[in-house]
């Protein structure tokens, strides 16, 4: 009885207010995928700069540079990993409104990607971390700059080391985004706590959109799990003249290994 | 002429002091080849010599310029090709782009030039072959060939090799080996840490050997191999025959 009552309640709600659900989809997508990719770009350069070591021959100034730099980055990640996304939205856009006038939308955009940026930042540096030292004394030796070992050689490696994470990042981004609904983007929370307002079927409307959100980020997880397989096959292809099985064992093997789970935060 | 001058250089790890005062010459067109326990401090005494540690005090000079005093480091350490242990190949990169990048943004090289230049480095290393293989599927000698390949390719003036085939099965020395004496009969100036002492035997101008820190012995390798000077060198190469 009450089973049927519930099921019949949330096909009405799907009929009536599917349109509305399918809009905050949108949102919450656009808002987190936009957040994960800035959000990512943030945190290479941040990471990337953070790892740099001056050289001995660097000049006195160089160094003070680099020092004020890599505090007032220090300051920034301990700002935003520190503190609530929802409180960081509300300050930030009233903290701005008056000087750029900007929407509900920019605002929730721009949160979402520099607090992003922090924790891909500290994804990176561990990135970084994992790449072995040979590598950056190679291209040194070789008489690569700093700027381009980074480039060439040390971010590509750390990129891929933490892409798992990186993927993950999304994952949390599109749950953690509803906390945005507090300056009233219209996202999937937004619409489903509107829908339960006007209806007051309260638990099924809740039920719906724990649905949604829990087939956002299963499809989400398993389209990072395709990508990174793609993405260690890329690196082990199978050399044009050898085929010997020793490395087509190698590369199989390598193969595997990309597969890991994706675990929210 | 000396390509390589170093003058009194220590360096110290913490509170171990590696570098003990060393000096040591190398001429231009000379292959000489340093020996030694391992902690001897003959790695650091290579890696002083471009920069990858700095020393405390003492000086290096090579090509005639005192290396300390280089403004831009990358312009110096360009000139000088280092092989490693590890090999240290870029696993990002295929193995003809780990020999097309350094050019690229060393020597801003065009793409056709740097590919043409690659092609001729990897052939003399016997690695045309796999020009398109992932660094990840070629075996130990041919990463250490390529290594080098790529070294040459930025038209280094000396070559220091640390240890480059002591990462390597005993099948693949050989290769290595057989493409650093091409080098060194080509008459580029090489500096040489290794363990392997019919190598050593067969293609140095000069050994030297070093222990705790200081160079004990500087010798041909007939002196060398046959009657050295001082009886903690024979007493180390008694381990080897």
């Amino acid at each position: 009885m009450i089973m049927d009552r519930f099921i019949s309640n949330i096909l009405k709600i799907l009929r009536t207010y599917g349109v509305s659900l399918m809009l905050g989809v949108r949102t919450t997508l656009m808002v987190s995928l936009i957040g994960t990719v800035a959000g990512l770009i943030l945190g290479l350069i941040v990471g990337g700069i953070r790892a740099v070591r001056l050289d001995f021959t660097a000049s006195s100034a160089a160094r003070v540079i680099k020092k004020v730099i890599d505090g007032f980055l220090n300051v920034y990640i301990a700002l935003f990993r520190g503190t609530p996304m929802m409180v960081q939205a509300l300050f930030i856009y009233y903290l701005l409104l008056d000087i750029i006038h900007w929407t509900y939308l920019q605002a929730a955009i721009v949160v979402i990607s520099v607090n992003t940026g922090a924790y891909m930042a500290e994804i990176i540096r561990s990135g970084i971390q994992s790449v072995d030292i040979g590598q950056t004394e190679a291209a040194r030796a070789l008489g690569m700059s700093n700027f381009q070992t980074m480039m060439h050689v040390i971010l590509p490696q750390a990129l891929r080391n933490a892409f798992p994470a990186v993927g993950n990042e999304f994952i949390v981004n599109i749950k953690d985004s509803s906390v945005l609904m507090i300056i009233s983007i219209t996202e999937l929370m937004f619409q489903a706590k509107s829908i339960a307002g006007s209806t007051f079927l309260f638990t099924e409307t809740y039920f719906i959109e724990a649905m949604i959100y829990l087939i956002l980020t299963t499809v989400a997880s398993i389209a990072l799990n395709m990508i990174e397989r793609r993405f260690s096959r890329n690196s082990v292809s199978l050399p044009q003249s050898d085929t010997s099985p020793s490395s087509f064992a190698l590369a199989v093997e390598t193969r595997q290994e990309g597969n890991s789970d994706y675990v929210s935060r | 002429m000396s390509v390589v001058e170093i003058r009194n250089v220590h360096k110290k790890f913490g509170n171990l002091e590696v570098l003990k005062g060393v000096d040591f010459n190398v001429d231009e067109g000379e292959e000489v080849c340093l020996i030694g326990r391992s902690g001897s401090g003959k790695s650091t005494l290579l890696r002083c010599i471009n920069l990858l540690e700095i020393p405390d005090s003492g000086q290096i000079s090579v090509f005639g310029q005192d290396i300390m005093k280089y403004r831009n480091i990358n312009e110096y350490r360009r000139k000088v090709g280092m092989c490693f242990q590890q090999f240290n190949l870029f696993s990002n990169l295929n193995v003809l782009e780990n020999c097309v990048l350094p050019q690229r943004k060393v020597l801003k090289a065009s793409r056709e030039k740097a590919v043409e230049t690659a092609l001729f480095y990897l052939k003399k290393v016997g690695m045309q072959d796999f020009v398109n293989a992932s660094v990840s599927n070629i075996s130990g000698g041919q990463k250490q060939r390529v290594a080098i390949a790529r070294a040459l390719c930025v038209n280094p003036k000396l070559m220091l090799f640390d240890e480059p085939t002591s990462a390597l099965d005993p099948e693949m020395v050989q290769e290595v080996l057989n493409v650093m004496k091409t080098l060194a009969q080509e008459g580029l100036t090489m500096i040489v840490v290794t363990h392997e002492m019919r190598f050593a035997r067969e293609v140095a101008d000069r050994i030297v050997f070093m222990d705790e820190g200081v160079i004990i012995e500087d010798n041909p390798p007939e002196v060398m191999f046959t009657h050295p000077e001082n009886s903690r060198t024979a007493e180390f190469l008694k381990a080897y025959i």
